[in-house]
């Protein structure tokens, strides 16, 4: 058995004898015409790695205007110089700056090595601060039934009666210039005048009982020049009480002419 | 055939009973039986298997015609014998009573039994029960239908055969509606025997208050059955009832101001009544006696509420007939002559009732100008009013009067039982029905005429006006 170590010394052998004779000066046979050599060209240099922009942000991306937004940036590689427009400038490669666009602005940082050059973009939105709310609109006009109910007053009747009493005609007069000037501020309205009577009459003689009532205002009314035309009579008799009790202060504000807008 | 002359007899004989009257003073006993109404014994009566289901109303509807007809004093059936009669022949005869003494040495004979258990006529017409009359029969279910074989036995005559003045047999649909139609018809059978009108089919339309608004209603006269007639969430008042029953008239707000509405009844249609434009209120219509025209209150014309007027029941031919300044409300043709009108006129200070001539002449206060009075109704015999008088009580304390229009004397029906009012006759002529609030709310209440037997036909809600018609 051959050692390992024999093995490699033959081979060894071997091949300085191959060697041997090839550096044997021999006449060579005319060689065949020579393939041209290849053109060997080196390869170039491996490039230098181009910048990384590994941040570029602006935080809070919007801002009403007057505030400030921080840009936060973080460039990797060879750099041989990194800017941000904007009037910010050249930075280094790791930085951040405060800016205060006054109106929405892109960002775009340039880093330029010798591997190249790299840009990103971020945008800072500003908002317009909000409209000042509208001035509060001026206070409704107030509806025909308030001011019906603010400035006319109930007219009070006696027991089975429908004359105008004395404190009705006080009352009468001064609503006579109220409902002027509501009809003049409700051109196209009507107002009824609705009469109404305590329980104690039968419900069909009251009926008739309310009309005179009102009748009898709007004739008061009348006199004192408010248009008749636009003064309706209505009469409830006792079914709309404004008063159920049955006791004399109940039964006196049943007995009224009141004022409603008309239809 | 003999059987009808006997009964015209029967009933010639009892209205002569019923109805001696001192015609003269016109007093109200025409209109109501005072004192001696016949005594009847109304047991109850029994059905087969499927029938009896009914007779529980059957019965009570029976007995509270009977008894609402206000013509008889009803025996009370804690009285009566244990065994009921169900048909004449189930009757037997007494035996004859022995009066030989028993003979001296024999052995004595079991005493003779003093009572039928109800199968004889004395059992009846003796003590306890102590009736005149004897209403019996029974009832089955007969091809889906209700069958009932009905009699009325005069206990005072001699034999069964010939105490049955009434038997008839009614055929109706097989549940409680035809059990009691069934207890309708034979009880108004034999009312009609003793002259008097049974009130079954007869309506009453009235009043009732839903929130702010009031719609017209319709019941029985038992107060069963009510239904509402209007729908249109407004005001609608004071109904009026056409004397054939198929039209009503009231007043309704749902156009803005009070007018006179006039419809059919079956079916509820509108039939137009055309209100005069521009009058301020229109109201308390009421028919003539003839259906063909409308009375009722408008301040049309004058501007001022109300004058009476007539018109068509279509509000055509529109004329007034009163003439007075007053507030003139409530106008009312006598039912009988068609020749004069009840009113209620403020023309002489509180409202009183008055009457007037067809063209407006001879104006008569009837009432004495004390108090207040209203609603004026007439009784079908044109002789009698029923009305709201305060005379006596508070002011707005009405309660029910009558008066003969002849002699104008009063009766007082109500007695202050909170206030009562609206009276409307009965077409029978011996029941009113009125709006009263003893029982708190207003409710429609009926009693006889004497002012008896007073019952509460609603209990839902509020409810007045009642007007009663066919």
């Amino acid at each position: 058995m051959f050692s390992k170590r024999k093995i490699s010394i033959i081979c060894l052998a071997v091949s300085m004898l191959w060697l041997a004779d090839g550096c044997k000066k021999k006449v060579p046979a005319a060689p065949p015409a020579q393939p041209p050599a290849p053109i060997v060209t080196p390869p170039p240099p491996p490039p230098p790695a181009a910048p990384v922009i590994a941040q570029f942000t602006a935080e809070p991306s919007s801002i009403q205007r007057g505030e400030s937004s921080v840009l936060r940036w973080e460039v990797t590689g060879t750099v041989s110089s990194i800017s941000i427009n904007q009037g910010v400038g050249t930075v280094q490669a790791t930085g951040n700056s405060r800016v205060s666009p006054t109106n929405s602005a892109t960002y775009t940082l340039t880093a330029t090595g010798p591997g190249g050059t790299q840009t990103a973009s971020t945008t800072v939105s500003v908002v317009t601060p909000p409209p000042p709310p509208p001035p509060p609109p001026p206070p409704p006009q107030a509806t025909m039934e308030q001011r019906l109910s603010s400035d006319v007053q109930d007219a009070f009747f006696d027991y089975d009666k429908s004359d105008i009493r004395s404190d009705a005609r006080d009352a009468l007069t001064r609503d006579a210039g109220a409902l002027k000037a509501i009809l003049s501020d409700f051109p196209t309205a009507v107002i009824m005048l609705e009469g109404h009577c305590d329980e104690r009459g039968s419900a069909e003689y009251n009926l008739g009982l309310g009309d005179r009532r009102a009748t009898s205002a709007k004739e008061f009314l009348q006199s004192l020049g408010v248009p008749g035309d636009r003064l309706h009579t209505i009469s409830y008799g006792k079914e709309r009480p404004q008063c159920t009790e049955q006791n004399e202060t109940c039964y006196q504000k049943n007995r009224r002419v009141h004022f409603s807008p008309g239809q | 055939m003999k059987k009808p002359k006997k009964l015209l007899a029967i009933a010639l004989a009892l209205g002569g009973v019923l109805l001696v009257v001192k015609a003269q003073e016109h007093d109200f006993s025409v209109i109501i039986t005072k004192g001696e109404r016949p005594a009847i014994a109304v047991p109850d009566l029994r059905g087969d298997a499927q029938a009896q289901n009914f007779m529980g109303a059957f019965n009570s509807t029976l007995w509270s015609d009977l008894d609402g007809a206000g013509i008889f004093k009803m025996a009370p059936k804690t009285l009566y014998p244990t065994t009921v009669p169900q048909l004449p022949t189930d009757f037997r005869t007494p035996p004859p009573v022995d009066n030989t003494p028993p003979a001296r040495g024999r052995k004595k004979q079991p005493p003779p039994p003093q009572s039928g258990g109800g199968l004889w006529m004395a059992d009846w017409s003796g003590p306890p029960p102590q009736a005149t009359y004897l209403v019996m029969g029974y009832t089955a279910a007969q091809n889906g239908l209700f069958v009932l074989r009905g009699w009325l036995m005069d206990l005072r005559r001699d034999t069964p055969a010939n105490a049955q003045v009434l038997g008839k047999t009614y055929i109706e649909p097989l549940d409680e509606a035809g059990a009691q139609k069934g207890a309708h018809e034979f009880a108004a059978d034999i009312l009609a025997l003793f002259g008097a009108k049974s009130l079954f089919g007869s309506h009453i339309y009235f009043v009732r208050k839903q929130g702010q608004n009031q719609e017209i209603w319709v019941m029985d006269a038992d107060g069963r059955n009510q239904k509402q007639v209007t729908h249109y969430n407004s005001l609608s008042i004071e109904p009026a009832v056409s004397p054939d029953g198929s039209k009503i008239a009231f007043v309704s707000y749902v156009h803005g101001n009070p007018g006179i509405f006039v419809f059919s009844v079956d079916p509820v249609r509108d039939l137009r009544f055309y209100n005069q434009r521009g009058a301020s209120v229109t109201e308390t219509p009421s028919f003539t006696p003839d259906g063909k025209q409308i009375i009722f209150a408008s301040s049309s014309g004058t501007g001022h509420c109300c004058r009476i007027y007539l018109a068509n029941l279509d509000g055509s031919n529109m004329r007034p007939i009163s003439s007075s300044s007053a507030i003139e409300v409530e106008p009312k043709v006598n039912p009988k002559t068609g020749a004069e009108i009840a009113f209620v006129s403020g023309r002489s200070g509180p409202q009183q009732i008055y009457r007037m001539n067809m063209d407006g002449a001879d104006v008569d206060r009837l009432s004495d100008g004390t108090g207040e009075a209203s609603n004026p109704a007439w009784h079908p015999d044109g002789q009698t009013l029923a009305f709201a008088w305060t005379r006596g009580f508070a002011t707005g304390a009405f309660n029910i009067f009558l008066m003969d229009v002849a002699t104008r004397h009063p009766t007082q029906l109500t007695h202050g039982e909170g206030r009562n009012e609206n009276p409307s006759w009965a077409p029978d002529g011996k029941h009113i029905a009125f709006m009263s609030t003893r029982s708190g709310r207003s409710q429609i209440w009926s009693m006889l005429a004497d002012g008896t037997q007073v019952q509460q036909l609603t209990t839902q809600g509020s409810n007045l006006s009642p007007v009663w018609g066919k």
